[in-house]
């Protein structure tokens, strides 16, 4: 069957069972008349008598979702969407449809986007667990936010919670120095939890505004590197009741399908609540946050767009979907 | 959610059950199925719509074997051909020049200078080689202290300049002491960069014309998405590096970015990083990597890494007990607990066929055995060392004895005959078909 079957439905009103009795013999017909195959090539005729859209539209169309990392399935559920617009509409044309899809794609993104940098008031150190697989750039998005919470005036602490990788903390050091915000932190090798619950207590000692926990990167089918990651969390409550506020998912922009396990296991062991996209300043579009976003109800909040201490961006819906068209 | 590619092959394959050859119909409708499969395993969007045309141009007309079902000889078709575009043979790194000199390029975050320090490992302690480890990450917040950290924990030393910010002088600089140290590997390791950042590039350019390097690898994450077409294209154009090193394998990806690599630029896939430590580097076998695309099961590296841990004497034991027959219950028992031993059951089990899909979801740690281990706890010395006395009433006292039932039993039976017939055919000899997978991949030298 077609990648996108359900877009043979998109400019037909036929009934059910006609339609059924068409699939089969529109198979044969396919099978044996195509010689060019792609996602869409069933809905073509159809769409040739109802719109201006052709071949070449829908090739680009596929190629531009695929190729963007948006996935099979939520293609699926935007073009499902889609279905639904277009119905409404006689004539579209290609403009049209880009123009629809756009929307369609933004709204799968559950959030409101942020203006600015702020946290939510709380009468506590509001605080922030910084989570995900190795590499995706955990800790300089924690050394760039921290930058972004001082500039608005805000009081940070950071906690130097990955204690296993190679100098994980003198780096994260150079960034606060870098920042110029505290940091707490132990030897390496020493428990994370620990690392936490000492950040906490010298955050709500100082009165902080904001705090910040790093945590080593882990793979997310590694149990035993989750349930640690269970531990860190729970700690922290100890010493601040609704500590950690927000449990941030780095992703990495480059990252494909499997970003998408990622956040299911992560969020299994520590209910994520909030996600940042990193790397976007290379040539990967990121689109499977959308999937992400969507399916686990979780907003995206930040990209990082560079190595340099000021390239973090509020994440903006709009933006990032005109960026997954532009070329 | 996430299905893997080989719950899609088997939906796509429903169609071609029970037709006697490969037509251009039934084809047709599968090859949809299996792009939809590849991409949602990471292949590039391109590379698997010619994929898809290969194999179908190759399956069309063909026969189908009295033995093999039409989606079996598809799925051989579709293994064959990802092996072959895989690279048909794994390929070492040449160390004859004196020193060799290796440049490591990639990605920010890829694994690059995990990778060095595992590489010197080795290069140290399989080839007996005196490797020097040198710093030219200027930019990274502490990169010279994670290499440093690195050197010495593998016990190979580095060579810095702390304060030179010229990448090209320090390397410059490090391969003359190289030679006045007598080392006779020299690892570069680089900052990571953007293909698309024109000046990080230029620099890498520019290192790479000084240095003259023996071996440019390319460091790239496993779990990379469609992007990495882009990435080993650029970085291929400006390197034309020798080899690929895959990152992070020890994850749950499918790995399709091996696939889209192998066949934009093709260049072989040298190693794979299996863990964060320094012994988790492996030599790459591009039939398992196919393997694991298609979600088939790698059992070869499963009974490869299960010997490595076996101790000698163990090994021997049932090398004899398979020679003679006589391989029983008891030794699977012994089997499951070395496998225990080894750790991370997850990752091992999956490699195991049909047992992948099962634990897909599933917690797996040691008590995942718990069931088996029960069971063959039920059963008597006689039954473990004889398992063809199992009859239907033996079988229904042991699901008794072990709070399961027959079906699980059946289960079980049906597994451990599975793997005395393959570690039979392993050791065994003969002209089976795992004898010459095994040798297409002979044990690396290493
Ligand atoms: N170009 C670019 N590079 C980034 C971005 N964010 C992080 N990096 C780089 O990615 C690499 C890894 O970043 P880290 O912050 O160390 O990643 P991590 O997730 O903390 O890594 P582990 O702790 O080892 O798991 C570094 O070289 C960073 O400079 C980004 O937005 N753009
Ligand atoms: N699980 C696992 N982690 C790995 C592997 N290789 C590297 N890592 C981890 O990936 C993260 C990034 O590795 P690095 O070696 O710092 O990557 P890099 O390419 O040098 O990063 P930059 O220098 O910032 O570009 C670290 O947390 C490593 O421990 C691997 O094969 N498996
Ligand atoms: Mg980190
Ligand atoms: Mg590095």
């Amino acid at each position: 069957m077609a990648l996108f079957d359900k877009f043979k439905n998109i400019f037909s009103r036929e009934n059910k069972s006609q339609e059924d009795k068409e699939i089969d013999k529109q198979k044969l017909d396919d099978s044996l008349n195509k010689t060019k195959s792609n996602f869409f090539d069933k809905i073509s005729k159809k769409i040739a008598g109802k719109s201006k859209i052709d071949d070449n539209d829908l090739d680009d169309f596929e190629e531009i979702l695929i190729s963007s990392d948006i996935g099979v399935e939520t293609t699926l559920k935007i073009i499902n969407n889609l279905e639904l617009r277009v119905k409404k509409n006689k004539y579209i044309n290609t403009e049209d449809l880009y123009s629809i899809l756009r929307e369609e794609i933004s709204n799968l993104f559950i959030q409101e986007d942020l203006e600015e940098f702020v946290i939510p008031k709380v009468n506590e150190p509001y605080v922030i667990m910084v989570v995900g697989v190795n590499g995706v750039g955990k800790t300089t998005t924690i050394g760039k936010l921290a930058y972004k919470f001082k500039s608005a005036g805000l009081k940070v602490v950071l906690g130097a919670g990955d204690t296993f990788r190679a100098a994980a903390v003198d780096q994260i050091s150079i960034w606060a120095d870098r920042v110029g915000v505290e940091i707490v932190k132990q030897e390496m090798g020493s428990d994370p939890a620990s690392v936490a619950f000492d950040t906490l207590q010298s955050a709500k000692a100082k009165n902080a505004d904001v705090v910040i926990i790093d945590t080593a990167g882990r793979l997310h089918n590694k149990i035993n590197l989750m349930n640690e990651l269970t531990k860190i969390k729970n700690v922290m409550h100890k010493i601040i009741p609704n500590a950690p506020h927000d449990v941030m998912l780095v992703l990495d922009a480059s990252t494909g399908q499997n970003a998408i396990e990622q956040a299911k296991q992560f969020t299994a062991a520590t209910k994520v609540t909030s996600l940042a996209l990193t790397k976007l300043d290379g040539s990967a579009k990121g689109g499977v946050v959308i999937g992400i976003s969507d399916q686990f109800n979780i907003p995206v909040r930040y990209i990082g767009v560079g190595e340099g201490i000021d390239d973090l961006q509020l994440f903006n819906s709009k933006e990032f979907v005109n960026s997954i068209f532009d070329n | 959610m996430f299905d893997n590619l080989s719950n899609k092959l088997d939906k796509a394959f429903k169609i071609l059950k029970g037709q006697g050859s490969i037509s251009e119909i039934n084809v047709a409708q599968t090859m949809k199925e299996i792009r939809k499969a590849l991409i949602s395993a990471d292949v590039d969007f391109k590379t698997a719509k010619e994929f898809t045309a290969t194999v179908k141009e190759k399956a069309l007309g063909q026969e189908v074997l009295t033995t093999l079902k039409p989606g079996e000889l598809l799925t051989k078709i579709m293994k064959d051909e990802l092996s072959n575009l895989m690279g048909s043979e794994k390929s070492d790194l040449d160390l004859s020049s004196k020193p060799t000199i290796i440049l490591v390029a990639g990605l920010q975050g890829s694994g690059k200078t995990t990778f060095c320090g595992k590489l010197a490992l080795l290069l140290k302690t399989k080839f007996k080689k005196n490797p020097l480890l040198v710093a030219c990450d200027i930019y990274r917040p502490a990169a010279i202290n994670q290499i440093s950290v690195l050197s010495e924990e593998v016990g190979v030393s580095v060579y810095k300049e702390e304060e030179n910010k010229n990448p090209v002088e320090i390397a410059n600089n490090a391969i003359s002491f190289a030679k006045q140290n007598s080392k006779d590997v020299v690892i570069i390791d680089t900052a990571g960069r953007l293909a698309i950042d024109e000046q990080m590039m230029n620099e890498i350019g520019l290192i790479k014309d000084n240095i003259k390097p023996n071996e440019t690898l390319f460091v790239v994450d496993a779990m990379t998405g469609q992007d990495a077409v882009n990435t080993a294209k650029s970085f291929n154009e400006k390197l034309d590096f020798n080899g690929v090193v895959l990152t992070k394998l020890d994850g749950d990806t499918r790995g399709g970015a091996a696939l889209t690599i192998r066949s934009v630029v093709d260049k072989p896939i040298k190693f794979i990083g299996t863990s964060e430590k320094m012994d988790g580097l492996d030599v790459f076998y591009p039939d398992r990597m196919a393997g694991r695309i298609l979600g088939m099961g790698d059992v070869i590296s499963l009974v490869e890494r299960a010997q490595q841990q076996f101790n000698e004497e163990d090994a021997r034991k049932i090398q004899k007990k398979i020679a003679k027959n006589s391989f029983g219950f008891d030794d699977f028992l012994s089997q499951i607990q070395q496998v225990k031993k080894m750790g991370n059951i997850k990752d091992l089990a999956s490699m195991i066929p049909g047992v992948g899909k099962s634990i897909k979801d599933a917690d797996i740690d040691n008590d995942s055995f718990k069931g088996i281990e029960s069971i063959i706890h039920s059963m008597t010395p006689e039954e473990r060392s004889n398992p063809i006395i199992l009859n239907g009433s033996r079988k229904k006292r042991i699901a008794d004895g072990s709070g399961s039932n027959v079906q699980e039993i059946n289960q079980l039976i049906k597994q451990f005959n599975q793997m005395s017939k393959m570690m039979k055919m392993m050791q065994g000899g003969g002209a089976s078909k795992m004898m010459e997978m095994m040798k297409g991949n002979n044990m690396p030298k290493f």
